[in-house]
């Protein structure tokens, strides 16, 4: 019966990245309840958590995808050369663009809250913590996902299959841990 | 495809700027419950992983749509195969793996002392919280494909990002309610 084959390929193929991404999912759970007491000293951090790791998906999601095409293309090399236009310019715009859109999201995150009457930090602070989290975990996944997609697609890899697990896996634990890091270079103290 | 910092930009931002509004939109959700989050570590243990594999659900049935689509092996219909048959697997798959993820969220609470909750009611939190989202994915994967399709748009560039981050939302909803619910 074809439903019953269509349905169980699904299953088969999808199955081994969903359960690694939920294994990255469940560390970078573990560390954000072991952020409790950040938590409390920063009030509105919570709610910054999605709009970050959604950013760091959405950025470095869009760089892999990018290289992926690009090494299809035939217009850049699979090695690692900062002399390479291409990627240099690739590597600065998602660095620029995750940069904005953490700094965006904790201006938005405080607006929301203190329009709805709630206990957050100083904006500086919220900023600042966003800020340096979106460098910390930015060079990270940049150098995860660089390594990756040209390391795979030397080895006959199919670069854009790579992409999309890479950076979930990774996203949301360098996402979180750095955010721990972050607070604690911002407000001291752990 | 532009390789400018200029250009790169000129098509991420405004998009992404947008989802950043929508995510803090679920963050002011969490902001919510955030004493209740505190209380139980579990739960919290639970945000990011549920979050996480809402949208990979809705982005492995979106890129497999896609590719169906592409190859003509696609029919918007509910009796179609491959779309009937995708849409069980993606059931399957949060029917078997979020309880799996709660008894991990469980487990390692328990491992670093935090273990407020009896590890059934976290596991049937994330049965629970898997078999809604799991509904939620199918139904708006299908939608947004097919609004893609209707608008003559290619569904590889509108639908993955528009339903992981929806799935991404919907996660934390879903995850709180059913808390209200259980607990």
């Amino acid at each position: 019966m074809a439903l019953r084959e269509v349905a169980a390929r699904a299953y088969r193929e999808a199955l081994p990245a969903l359960a690694a991404s939920a294994a990255g999912g469940l560390i970078a759970g573990l560390v954000l309840g072991g952020m409790r007491t950040e938590l409390r000293i920063v009030p509105g951090l919570l709610v910054l958590v999605p709009a970050l790791l959604a950013t760091r998906g959405n950025v470095y999601g869009s760089f892999g995808a990018r290289l992926a095409t690009g090494l299809h293309q035939g217009i850049i090399e699979p090695r690692l050369d900062l002399g390479d236009t291409r990627v240099r310019s690739a590597v600065a715009a998602a660095l620029a663009n995750g940069l904005i859109a953490s700094a965006f999201a904790a201006t938005a995150a405080y607006a929301a809250l203190v329009g709805l009457g709630f206990r957050v930090a100083p904006l500086g602070t919220l900023i600042a913590i966003a800020l340096v989290a979106g460098i910390l975990s930015g060079l990270a996944l940049i150098v995860a996902v660089v390594t990756v997609v040209f390391i795979g697609y030397r080895r006959g890899g199919n670069p854009d299959t790579l992409v999309g697990p890479i950076v979930t896996t990774t996203g949301d634990v360098f996402g979180i841990a750095f955010l721990l890091l972050a607070v604690r270079i911002v407000v001291g103290g752990g | 495809m532009s390789w400018t910092v200029r250009g790169i930009t000129r098509t991420l931002l405004p998009v992404l700027l947008i989802l950043t509004l929508v995510e803090i939109g679920s963050g002011l959700v969490l902001g919510t419950f955030e004493s209740t989050l505190l209380r139980y570590p579990s739960l919290l243990v639970l945000v990011p992983v549920t979050i996480g594999t809402a949208g990979n659900l809705g982005s492995i049935l979106a890129a497999r749509l896609s590719t169906a689509f592409h190859l003509g092996l696609l029919e918007f219909r509910p009796t179609d195969d491959e779309l009937a048959g995708n849409a069980l697997a993606i059931g399957g798959l949060a029917v078997t793996v979020f309880p799996a993820i709660g008894l991990g969220a469980w487990g390692l609470s328990a491992l670093t002392g935090g273990a407020a909750l009896a590890m059934e009611t976290v596991v049937l939190v994330a049965w629970l919280s898997g078999v809604v989202l799991a509904v939620i994915a199918i139904v708006v994967t299908a939608v947004a494909t097919y609004i893609a399709y209707r608008l003559g748009l290619d569904p590889d560039d509108v639908v993955i990002p528009v339903v992981t981050n929806t799935c991404d939302v919907l996660g934390v909803v879903v995850l709180i309610l059913i808390v209200i619910l259980v607990i």
